[in-house]
């Protein structure tokens, strides 16, 4: 799968962070970070819940 | 499961409603799926009415959470402007308001809740609500021709009101019963602070003081407050609060008590689920039955419902979640995440109240039980985190120390 964030829907909220840390994370500078634009399946569970959980529908994930 | 599910019907074409249904096609249900929603509206989201929309940033539609052909995959049976007006347990029936019904094997009920109104006040042009998608945009087209707006009620949907109202050059003078607005949820300084946001944006703020009377017949010209004072405005926006829609369920046999009560499973009677803003869910992180009114809520348990309802591994594994909710007036953002109570503590470890940007903790006991912020974002993250752990007051702060606040 690949992970795609719209940069400027991202509202810092950062449920993201805590759903995937494996993927997500909020940089020094403040902006959020795709750590791994990429994850392998195992991650699909927890890709999925920051997908439905981000408040501004910011992620998207293609195959 | 000791018998196959094949009909789930939702009721509540709500946020929780839209992701318990998702989360049942996602999890491979494939049987039939009715969203019953009185509404005519498709799902929308509502933090965007008090913000974007009546900024006039967003159009209507763009606070839908999936445009029309996105229904196709999860080939439900949407029933839209058509209320639920009773619940059959034994029949396993719900009564719909055209005429007709639905049967379910497995019930989710997502009905939401109405706002409050302001008792013995007659309604009339100009006095407004916000609450769902047409009542923003009446209010945004109200806003347009504004020229002065009375908010009743200082709790977060009047302050992001009179945020758009101000970004719109509309004149606003703000009404709140309660000496500091919002101190039972986010503490007296951060009320204060609150205040004197709104007051510096040019807002009139008027606390302590409730509502008595409306005048104007054929349109509202103004509010009476109980000290007296008559306050001219072209509109008036009630914002009270709300209560859960609960009305269609009395003498159902549900336990209802300020929403309907349901275990940790979200189940309130044998194959009846409730989430979101209508359900007492118990929460293991709480400790209790709380109703909560929130976004992340109103996903978590149209998740777990779902989950619960489909016979999860974690069958019977209780709902366990630390609330959170967020606010954006001028150019700030609050975020508030745990529950805090009236006595509670607040400790500022972060920036300060003066700056308007800060992170507090608030302390009950020896624990910590909340974290708010105002525009620092990734401190809200770490308490997040912190606060599922459900950590003693020392630890936060401990941790405060060592990372150099």
């Amino acid at each position: 799968m690949k992970v795609v964030v719209d940069l400027s829907s991202c509202d810092l909220h950062g449920l993201c962070v805590e759903a995937a840390p494996e993927v997500f994370e909020i940089g020094d500078d403040g902006a959020l970070r795709v750590l791994n634009e990429t994850p392998s399946d195992d991650l699909r569970a927890k890709v999925d819940k920051a997908v439905r959980e981000c408040p501004t529908g910011a992620i998207s994930v293609t195959e | 499961m000791a018998q196959a599910v094949r009909r789930v019907a939702i009721i509540g074409a709500s946020l929780a409603g839209l992701r318990a249904a998702e989360t049942l096609r996602s999890r491979g249900y494939d049987g039939a799926l009715t969203l019953v929603g009185d509404e005519r509206h498709r799902p929308y989201d509502r933090p965007p009415l008090s913000k974007q929309v009546l900024h006039g940033t967003w159009t209507p539609e763009q606070t839908f959470f999936r445009q029309k052909d996105g229904y196709d995959p999860l080939a439900l049976d949407l029933r839209l402007g058509v209320r639920a007006t009773s619940l059959d347990l034994r029949a396993k029936r719900v009564t719909l308001a055209d005429g007709g019904w639905t049967d379910y094997d497995r019930l989710i009920i997502a009905t939401g809740a109405r706002v409050r109104t302001l008792p013995g006040i007659v309604g009339r042009p100009g006095l407004l609500v916000l609450r769902t998608l047409d009542d923003a945009v009446v209010l945004r087209g109200e806003l347009e021709r504004a020229r002065r707006v009375a908010i009743v009620g200082m709790g977060f949907i009047g302050l992001e009101v009179a945020s758009a109202c101000r970004s719109r050059s509309v004149d606003v003078v703000a009404v709140e019963l309660l000496p500091v607005p919002l101190a039972p949820i986010v503490g007296p300084a951060v009320g204060e602070m609150l205040v004197a946001m709104h007051a510096d944006h040019g807002v009139d703020v008027r606390t302590g003081v409730t509502v008595t009377d409306i005048y104007g017949e054929s349109r509202v010209a103004g509010i009476v407050l109980s000290d007296g004072s008559r306050v001219d405005a072209d509109v008036v926006v009630v914002g009270i609060g709300v209560v859960p829609n609960t009305d269609w369920l009395e003498g159902s046999g549900l336990t209802l008590d300020n929403g309907i009560v349901c275990d940790g499973a979200g189940e309130a009677a044998p194959d009846v689920y409730a989430a979101g803003d209508v359900a007492r869910m118990a929460n293991a992180w709480h400790g209790d039955f709380p109703r909560i009114e929130h976004w992340t809520n109103a996903v978590e348990q149209g998740v777990h419902v779902a989950e619960q309802l489909l016979g999860a591994p974690d069958r019977g594994t209780g709902f366990s979640s630390v609330p959170y909710f967020w606010s954006d007036q001028y150019d700030r953002k609050i975020q508030f995440i745990g529950r805090a109570r009236p006595h509670d503590e607040m400790l500022v470890v972060d920036g300060s109240v003066a700056e308007r940007r800060l992170t507090a903790l608030y302390r009950r006991g020896d624990r910590l039980v909340a974290c708010l912020t105002v525009n620092q974002p990734r401190a809200l993250i770490k308490y997040r985190k912190l606060l599922a752990s459900n950590p003693s007051w020392d630890t936060a702060v401990a941790d405060v120390t060592r990372s150099g606040h």
